[in-house]
């Protein structure tokens, strides 16, 4: 048992940071959002470094490293609101011709429950990923129509409705559906934890700079305990997140649909309360679309529906610890 | 990062289960928690199979007695212990846990030789003096006086939450030697034997009736001076060296028995009814009982992180208090869950009906001991905003 990362893990995150920063500035986020703002080249540059095929074996193209390794790529990238069907992508690897290099950006559709077809950087892909309890289906972005939505409640997510589904190429079964539900769920999911990382990062920096009364906001005990709550939720995120990440790998040791339920429901609150905190802390600021603070917040609303609702991680873990 | 046990701790943890699988099968029936006399002998009892056994001191160093397990093991140690529902340490909780550990670092040869074995044998029981009425969050505020007076202390003043009391021979007390030094500066630690003259032990009844603490009243007791650990005025410092041993292991028996509550939770939920149907066909309760389960998979993920990183040589600032917030917190939730799921049940301390319904409202009730004791909720949420996320001090 070893639930830390290792120096090699270290050194993976602490690269995909170094170059999230470089390369995906807050500017350069929120330039993806807009009309057309989808950069092709930066996201193939995101892909040269290996982030989508991170746990693809070597042969097909990938680093041949472990789901876990996936799982902090992904956290890293949450921390810094990288856009992009990152989860499609990551899924795709290996699957999909050019997805690893960039060159073809997938996006993804997990049809199951009721209500618009919804899909996230739709305008910006080559492929449509359509998941259901039958199978994954694959087809060209151009066969599907749709209407952009004028105003996405993420300003770096953009959303197009579908007018239907389109017909698909079946590329995997039932058991490729149910494994790129269970792994597009805890990808998501590590980005919630990285975002919650994020946006207490930016929070407990302003509550440093900014001062009130004579004296920096963030030595009045009131914003101590919002933000030592905020990094108590993170690392409550991060744990199940990385033990689920594991369990994926290591099967033996526990259940992986409870790990991943409960993932989402730790790392998902995580994210939520702790953009709301930042929101708070930066009081009148936080309120304009100017601070970044939203941002998080509204990533964040995105990522806790992909692959299943609050509400259904909640049950399925009750029913699992009920069944054991 | 991997959850699977490596193949030496495989090999432990067999040979750790089979032991155990004898050794609780020939404990007699444990005592009614009022009986201390009871408790303490059934206690040592165990704790002289542990030593036996080779098991005592599990986390110890081994050229003071102890197993010198890895912290990796020890957490294997005490996941076997509470499958096979052992006995917890109990009485020699202090001992095992705060005292040994202080003196280990910090005792001169001949305190290490008086006291250590004692300990790891389950003869003698600690209890701890720290806490005052007038000093809780802030423990350094402490003023119970000792005056240096030829070969001996002389210590009068008042004690609080002082747990084993009534069943302890030794007490680790924390004094003020030197009244002119504010706070942390002029504080010693000194080993008091229980049954010196002056000392006067009044139980101390917690909120759901247990009787494990008790209130201390001294009175000029002559403490020898030969029972000063570390440096005189240095104690703050000498009381402090047990957080270097922590492994994070510090709540797993908490953390389990939580669990074992939850679970018991949702066996009652699916055996009652109301209104015509079982509690768990309730939605939200169900969601509830999810969430809370999520936040328990969470800490045993937490607690792995901290022994982890433990086992790499020392915990990471702030995850000590961080788990024991989050842990506090699922505590409570649980709590309130159980009253909810209890409805009228929750009227009664005591199970109704061979149900485990009072131990739910025990549950809830001991929640408050784990958001207060050892440094309340808040002052762990300030010790992360200060020493983890950097914020400027209030004052």
């Amino acid at each position: 048992m070893d639930l830390q990362p290792t120096d090699d893990q270290a050194a993976l995150v602490e690269m995909i940071t170094a170059f999230a920063a470089d390369r995906f500035s807050i500017e350069t986020v929120r330039s993806f959002g807009e009309q057309g703002g989808f950069d092709r080249s930066r996201w193939a540059e995101l892909a040269a470094l290996g982030t989508f095929g991170i746990s693809v074996p070597e042969e097909q193209g990938g680093v041949g490293l472990h789901f876990i390794d996936a799982v902090l790529v992904h956290e890293a990238l949450g921390a810094s609101l990288v856009p992009g069907p990152l989860v499609a992508a990551t899924l795709a690897s290996g699957v999909i011709d050019g997805v690893i290099d960039g060159t073809v950006v997938p996006c993804i559709i997990n049809v199951g429950s009721e209500g618009p077809l919804l899909v996230e950087n739709f305008r910006s892909s080559d492929v449509l990923l359509i998941i259901d309890d039958q199978g994954v289906g694959l087809a060209r972005c151009d066969d599907a129509t749709g209407v952009d939505i004028g105003h996405p409640t993420d300003p770096t997510t953009p959303v197009t409705i579908l007018d239907s589904l389109p017909k698909t190429e079946r590329i995997g079964d039932s058991d490729l559906a149910r494994a790129w539900r269970r792994r597009g769920s805890l990808l998501a999911s590590a980005q919630l934890a990285g975002n919650s990382a994020g946006s207490t990062k930016l929070a407990v920096e302003y509550a440093k700079e900014r001062e009130q009364f004579g004296r920096p906001i963030g030595s009045f005990q009131g914003l101590k305990h919002l933000l030592a709550d905020s990094w108590i939720r993170t690392e409550m995120a991060r744990s199940s997140v990385w033990a689920a990440g594991v369990t994926i790998d290591e099967p033996e040791v526990g259940s992986i649909d409870r790990a991943i339920a409960g993932a989402r429901l730790t790392s998902a609150r995580a994210a939520t309360e702790n953009a709301k905190t930042c929101v708070q802390v930066h009081g009148g600021m936080g309120f304009t679309w100017e601070v970044d603070a939203h941002l998080f917040l509204k990533r964040a609303w995105v990522l806790e529906t992909q692959f299943g609702s609050i509400d259904d991680a909640a049950e399925d873990v009750a029913d699992l610890y009920a069944t054991r | 990062m991997h959850l699977r046990d490596s193949e030496s701790d495989a090999i432990f943890r067999s040979e750790v289960r089979e032991w155990l699988r004898g050794a609780v099968a020939s404990m007699p029936t444990p005592p009614s928690p009022d009986d201390w006399p009871g408790r303490r002998s059934y206690d040592a009892k165990w704790q002289r199979m542990l030593f036996d056994a080779g098991y005592a001191g599990i986390n110890w160093p081994a050229e003071h007695g102890g197993r010198g397990a890895t912290p990796t093991e020890h957490l294997i140690f005490l996941e076997e212990s509470a499958a096979a529902k052992a006995p917890d340490v109990g009485v020699g909780f202090v001992g095992q846990m705060h005292a040994g550990p202080t003196i280990i670092a910090e005792g001169t040869d001949a305190q290490k030789s008086h006291h250590l074995r004692g300990i790891l044998t389950g003869d003698h029981v600690w209890c701890q003096g720290f806490s005052e009425p007038g000093s809780g969050s802030d423990l350094a505020s402490l003023r119970t006086r000792a005056f240096r007076d030829g070969d001996d202390y002389v210590v009068s003043g008042q004690k609080i939450w002082t747990s084993h009391a009534v069943a302890a021979d030794y007490c680790e007390m924390l004094v003020r030697t030197d009244p002119n030094e504010l706070k942390h500066k002029g504080i010693s630690w000194l080993i008091m034997p229980m049954d010196l003259p002056g000392i006067d032990v009044r139980p101390l009844v917690t909120v759901h009736g247990s009787t494990e603490f008790a209130e201390l009243f001294l009175d000029e007791v002559r403490v020898p001076v030969a029972n000063l650990v570390g440096d005189e005025n240095d104690g703050w410092r000498v009381a402090n060296v047990t957080l270097s041993f922590e492994r994070g292991t510090g709540f797993v028996g908490e953390l389990l028995d939580t669990t074992n509550v939850f679970q018991e939770l949702i066996q009652y939920s699916k055996a009652s009814s109301r209104n015509g149907k079982t509690i768990w066909d309730d939605d939200s309760i169900r969601r509830e009982v999810g969430i809370i389960g999520a936040d328990l998979d969470a800490l045993w993920a937490f607690t792995k992180r901290n022994v982890s990183q433990g086992a790499r040589g020392g915990m990471v600032m702030g995850s000590g208090s961080g788990f024991k917030v989050a842990f506090a917190t699922t505590q409570h939730r649980l709590g309130d869950l159980a009253l909810r799921v209890l409805d009228r049940a929750s009227l009664s301390m005591d199970d109704l009906g061979g149900e485990p319904t009072g131990e739910l409202v025990h549950s809830k009730l001991h929640a408050f001991a784990i958001s207060l004791g050892g440094g309340t909720t808040q002052i762990q949420q300030n010790i992360i905003a200060e020493r983890v996320l950097g914020l400027p001090r209030e004052r």
